[in-house]
């Protein structure tokens, strides 16, 4: 039984990570979860220097998911490359780097300052909707994500995967303004952008006003989507949005992902990534399946 | 070391209008227990989906019981009040820095230990270490009436003072008035006290205010909004003074790095 797939040119001994920014840079998880079981680990959201993030309240639940307006706070590159990555050297699993700027500039340096680190990804968040500057901003016109992906080529040694925002109006435009940019793979969806109040207390349940929202509840919108920007590009796609469990995982691979990210799932059970690749390991045993790769797009 | 659980509850039992306390089996939780850290409760519904932080009021090392009481609040609270003898629980825990930092001294023997509301039930596993520890323990416990839950719990480990917002037992007011009216601190003694307590944001930063004022050291424990329990979203931070060990940027994570903090680490 083959569960290995080929993503970007790199090989992933399972379809399963992390989804950024829920899973820190694996350390707090390797507690309860053993990282060599994934695929791949995807970490927090690193800058060129340290972000501060947004004032408390940071998250809420809503039904079916949740709402946060984190805002990026990251230890910036030096602590991140010092601390972060050796870490999760030592660990048989492959290390995506989830990448974040305010500008451009600030984009292409932190994909230069990582270009000669072990990460075998780079995942560029260009669809945060929690930050004024760089984020969603990007991640919402199709010319600027070109022109990104471009710059951020022109400096990578890793293969790049573009992460896309749902907040748009046809996200395949987006995923083809990635891929014209010459980017290696596009990873969706981002949170949904969304808003909660507070009754009691009569004022808006995040301090930011808007977050993000993630869980099972935006899990249709993200197959979907997945769904659709499968049927226009050629590059492969890192599917998320709400998976909690194997089935979920599969429906994404069947729609067209050639791996997924486990997000907010983590939270409501810390296990759940590794408990995901074996679910999907005995998916293909019952169901008879030899190779995973049989399953990649293969509803049409 | 946290440990992902799945516990069986022994009793649940209501204490006052819409306090609860529930005790389950978890000895592998109570094995590294500590005064001032928490467990997460995760809900039985995949809907609602983020544990809830829940202090731990008590341990008993010998039968593995562990003993939370909470104010119901919401969907995960009310569906805990409900799980009698039997059920089952999914927990994380502990989490978090408890007092174990506060020095082991013997300068400062007397603690006064204040606890409002639902910051009650934390002071009580710390009352009894360190009555055990051989401090002079003082619980200042703050109520909105006559329904004092956990007070008789406190009395073989402190001596207890009792404040009430609609005045019909104790102090009339808060934890700091019935710290005065008791004259809890006569003059000379603040090089021999310390504070510990939990309770609302008021609250805190009055306790916060009175301890810079008497130089009195105060450690608080804090509460927020949080979602993995672990350190990893960095949903429940608190501005502190000097750097943090994650970000390098004065956010300590209540989950990690707390949720006990001395007062002077924070910007409240």
């Amino acid at each position: 039984m083959n569960t290995s797939v080929n993503f970007a040119g790199v090989t992933l001994k399972n379809p399963v990570l992390t989804a950024s920014g829920t899973f820190g840079s694996g350390m707090e998880y390797s507690e309860f979860v053993d990282l060599n079981k994934l695929g791949g680990v995807v970490t927090k959201g690193v800058a060129v220097t340290p972000w501060e993030g947004n004032p408390t309240p940071r998250v809420a639940e809503t039904t079916g998911g949740m709402l946060n307006a984190i805002g990026l706070q990251n230890p910036g590159l030096d602590v991140f490359m010092s601390r972060d990555l050796p870490f999760l050297q030592k660990y048989d699993t492959k290390i995506v780097v989830n990448v974040c700027g305010h500008s451009e500039e600030e984009y292409t340096q932190a994909v230069a300052r990582l270009a000669d680190s072990c990460a075998d990804l780079l995942e560029i968040n260009i669809s945060c909707p929690n930050v004024k500057e760089g984020g969603i901003a990007f991640g919402t016109n199709a010319s600027k994500i070109e022109e990104i992906t471009r710059a951020v080529k022109r400096v990578a040694r890793q293969p790049i995967i573009m992460k896309l925002s749902p907040n748009v109006t046809d996200i395949t435009e987006m995923a083809l303004a990635a891929q014209n940019g010459g980017a290696d793979a596009v990873s969706l969806i981002n949170t949904i952008t969304g808003m909660k109040i507070d009754i009691n207390r009569r004022t808006f349940a995040l301090a930011n006003k808007t977050g993000g929202l993630s869980g099972p509840a935006i899990k249709p919108v993200a197959v979907r989507m997945v769904y659709q920007v499968a049927q226009k590009v050629q590059i492969p796609i890192l599917g998320m949005g709400g998976i909690a469990c194997a089935e979920d995982a599969i429906e994404f691979l069947m729609a067209g992902a050639t791996a997924v990210s486990v997000g907010t799932a983590n939270f409501g059970n810390p296990k759940v990534t590794e408990e995901i690749v074996a679910g999907i390991e005995r998916y293909m045993q019952r169901n008879r399946v030899e190779d995973i790769r049989e399953l990649i797009g293969c509803v049409k | 070391m946290k440990q992902y659980i799945i516990a069986t509850v022994a009793e649940t039992v209501r204490l006052a209008e819409g306090i609860y306390s529930t005790t389950v089996i978890a000895p592998e939780i109570v094995k590294f227990a500590m005064p001032g850290q928490f467990v997460c409760v995760y809900t039985d519904d995949c809907a609602h989906l983020l544990p809830r932080p829940i202090s731990i009021c008590d341990i008993d090392r010998s039968t593995g019981a562990l003993r939370l009481v909470y104010r119901v609040v919401g969907f995960g609270t009310d569906e805990l009040s409900k799980k009698g003898a039997g059920a089952s629980v999914r927990l994380l825990g502990p989490i978090g820095t408890g007092y174990e930092s506060v020095a082991e001294g013997k300068e400062r023997p007397v603690r006064i230990l204040i606890g409002g509301g639902i910051g009650i039930p934390p002071m009580l596993l710390l009352a009894k270490e360190w009555s055990k520890a051989g401090y002079e323990v003082h619980a200042v416990l703050g109520y909105r009436n006559a329904e004092l839950f956990l007070r008789d719990d406190f009395a073989p480990y402190a001596t207890c003072y009792i404040a009430t917002d609609d005045g019909s037992v104790g102090t009339h007011g808060t934890v700091l008035d019935a710290i005065r009216a008791e004259k809890l601190i006569p003059s000379g003694a603040e090089e021999r006290t310390l504070f510990a307590a939990c309770g609302p944001m008021p609250m805190l930063r009055g306790i916060a205010g009175a301890a810079k004022e008497l130089g009195i050291p105060a450690y608080i424990s804090l509460e927020e909004r949080m979602a993995c329990g672990v350190g990893a979203c960095l949903g429940c931070i608190v501005k502190s003074r000097e750097t943090d060990s994650h970000s390098h940027v004065n956010n300590k994570r209540i989950c990690t790095e707390g949720p006990v903090f001395e007062v002077n680490q924070l910007c409240l």
